[in-house]
């Protein structure tokens, strides 16, 4: 099977997602709040000054990591990392931030996951008996925005198919994946049915199964990306 | 205006740290060390007040901020949203030495708004059907489930601010904002750090962000 390194594999994340992301805002303004993780890196791909980041500890607009230097300690995003503004960005509380999310009004976020299914759900919050006790605005973005993106490589860091019939973890919303994108595939969820759109050059449908438990239907449309 | 109501609400730390009593519930504001009152959870951490209930975003980092907290042995249970930052608190959990109440930041974030404009408890679709749905009520909406999440109070509410007037209007600091105008709402006593006091009537009424209603005591950092 064709592997990436990790740094590649990323990147091919990242690109994919902003891509679509600068696709959409041809038509309208975009809002979009990233995770942590990969999520961070789809800022870095994005060409359009149509796509808004939102960060939901207070900031609309939110520009690229500070350089040393430039710091402000006190302005980060939600990964507390120092960043910068960007002309017409905006600051505002933590009611008025989820209210962006939970009201409707962020079109995307884009999230990383332990795991995922093939019915949409996602668990991205906990390992229970783990060292990490947080859910942070990740249940809220995941019930809110309107497209939920998840940003993975396609197995975890042992190997193991992240993809699956049933996630196993628990979950942080249901039914409510858009998205998954990693640098094997892109899948697409249609009318509560899970769609191969994309596939890397490099693979078969066949070796792409093998890694993927969760049942999906392949796309007449499939292309490679 | 005359120099006493002035200083009305000017106070030395010890003397507002004194207002925090045994087992109270304390909000203390900030996102990841922006907009939290460095000051004033200093010095709660040195006060006699014990069996805290301590209701914020995160717990800092292990001994740094709030987390310090958690060293001193003040805290009896937490409730907030996201403690990756600081394992001590799962390592506090895990051992029984201390509850934790975890609720989603958004629902954390409107139930203390609710708690500070009279409002019981709000139904929201964040966290139904998950483990953080708990023995919640559920109800459907126009073929919606949400569940119901309480209002958030607390006894005392600790935040930080940019500026205030003499009358104790607040603004803030671009990401610092966060909690803190909820919180300066939902505290029964909200006592405010700020890194600068200006006269009243130097703050443009359209840039205040917390109306001085709210804001019982003024502490001023670095005194």
């Amino acid at each position: 099977m064709y592997q990436y390194d990790e740094e590649t594999a990323k990147a091919r994340i990242a690109g994919r997602i902003a891509k679509e992301f600068s696709e959409m805002s041809k038509e309208k303004d975009l809002f979009v709040n990233l995770g942590v993780g990969i999520p961070t890196m789809v800022a870095d791909h994005i060409d359009s000054k149509r796509v808004f980041l939102q960060a939901e500890n207070g900031m609309l607009g939110v520009g690229p990591a500070a350089c040393e230097g430039e710091c402000d300690p006190l302005l980060i995003n939600a990964g507390r990392i120092k960043v910068t503004e960007t002309p017409g960005c905006s600051y505002f509380d933590s009611c008025m931030s989820f209210g962006m999310i939970r009201g409707g009004h962020v079109d995307a976020t884009v999230i990383g996951a332990f795991e995922a299914d093939q019915e949409g759900n996602v668990a991205n919050w906990i390992i229970p008996g783990g060292k990490m006790l947080g859910v942070g605005g990740a249940m809220d973005l995941v019930a809110g925005a309107r497209r939920v993106y998840i940003a993975m490589q396609h197995l975890s860091k042992k190997g193991k198919p992240k993809i699956l019939k049933k996630c196993t973890l628990p979950i942080t919303g249901y039914e409510k994946i858009h998205a998954i994108v990693t640098e094997y595939a892109v899948f697409r969820f249609i009318n509560k049915n899970m769609y191969l759109e994309e596939i890397c050059p490099n693979m078969t449908l066949n070796d792409l199964k093998e890694i993927t438990p969760a049942e999906y239907i392949v796309s007449e449309k499939l292309i490679n990306f | 205006m005359d120099q006493v109501s002035k200083s009305r609400k000017l106070k030395p730390i010890e003397e507002a740290m004194r207002m925090i009593k045994d087992g109270d519930r304390v909000m203390v504001s900030g996102f990841g060390n922006s907009g939290d009152p460095k000051m004033l959870v200093e010095a709660l951490t040195k006060v006699n007040a014990k069996d805290l209930t301590i209701i914020s975003n995160d717990l800092g980092s292990p001994n740094e901020g709030l987390g310090s907290l958690l060293t001193a042995g003040k805290i009896k249970g937490l409730i907030g949203n996201y403690y990756n930052w600081n394992p001590d608190v799962a390592d506090a959990f895990n051992a029984g030495k201390i509850t934790v109440d975890l609720i989603p930041q958004g629902s954390f974030a409107e139930g203390i708004r609710a708690a500070g404009v009279g409002i019981a408890g709000f139904y929201t679709k964040t966290a139904v059907g998950t483990d953080l749905q708990g023995d919640r009520e559920i109800k459907e909406f126009n073929g919606e489930t949400y569940l119901l999440q309480n209002a958030i109070p607390a006894d005392v509410a600790l935040i930080s601010a940019y500026k205030a007037d003499e009358l104790g209007n607040l603004v803030y600091y671009k990401t610092a904002r966060n909690f803190n105008p909820l919180m300066a709402m939902a505290g029964k006593l909200v006592i405010a750090e700020v890194a600068e006091i200006v006269p009243i009537g130097s703050l443009d009424p359209e840039s205040i962000v917390t109306p001085h209603i709210f804001v019982d005591v003024i502490v001023k950092r670095g005194c």
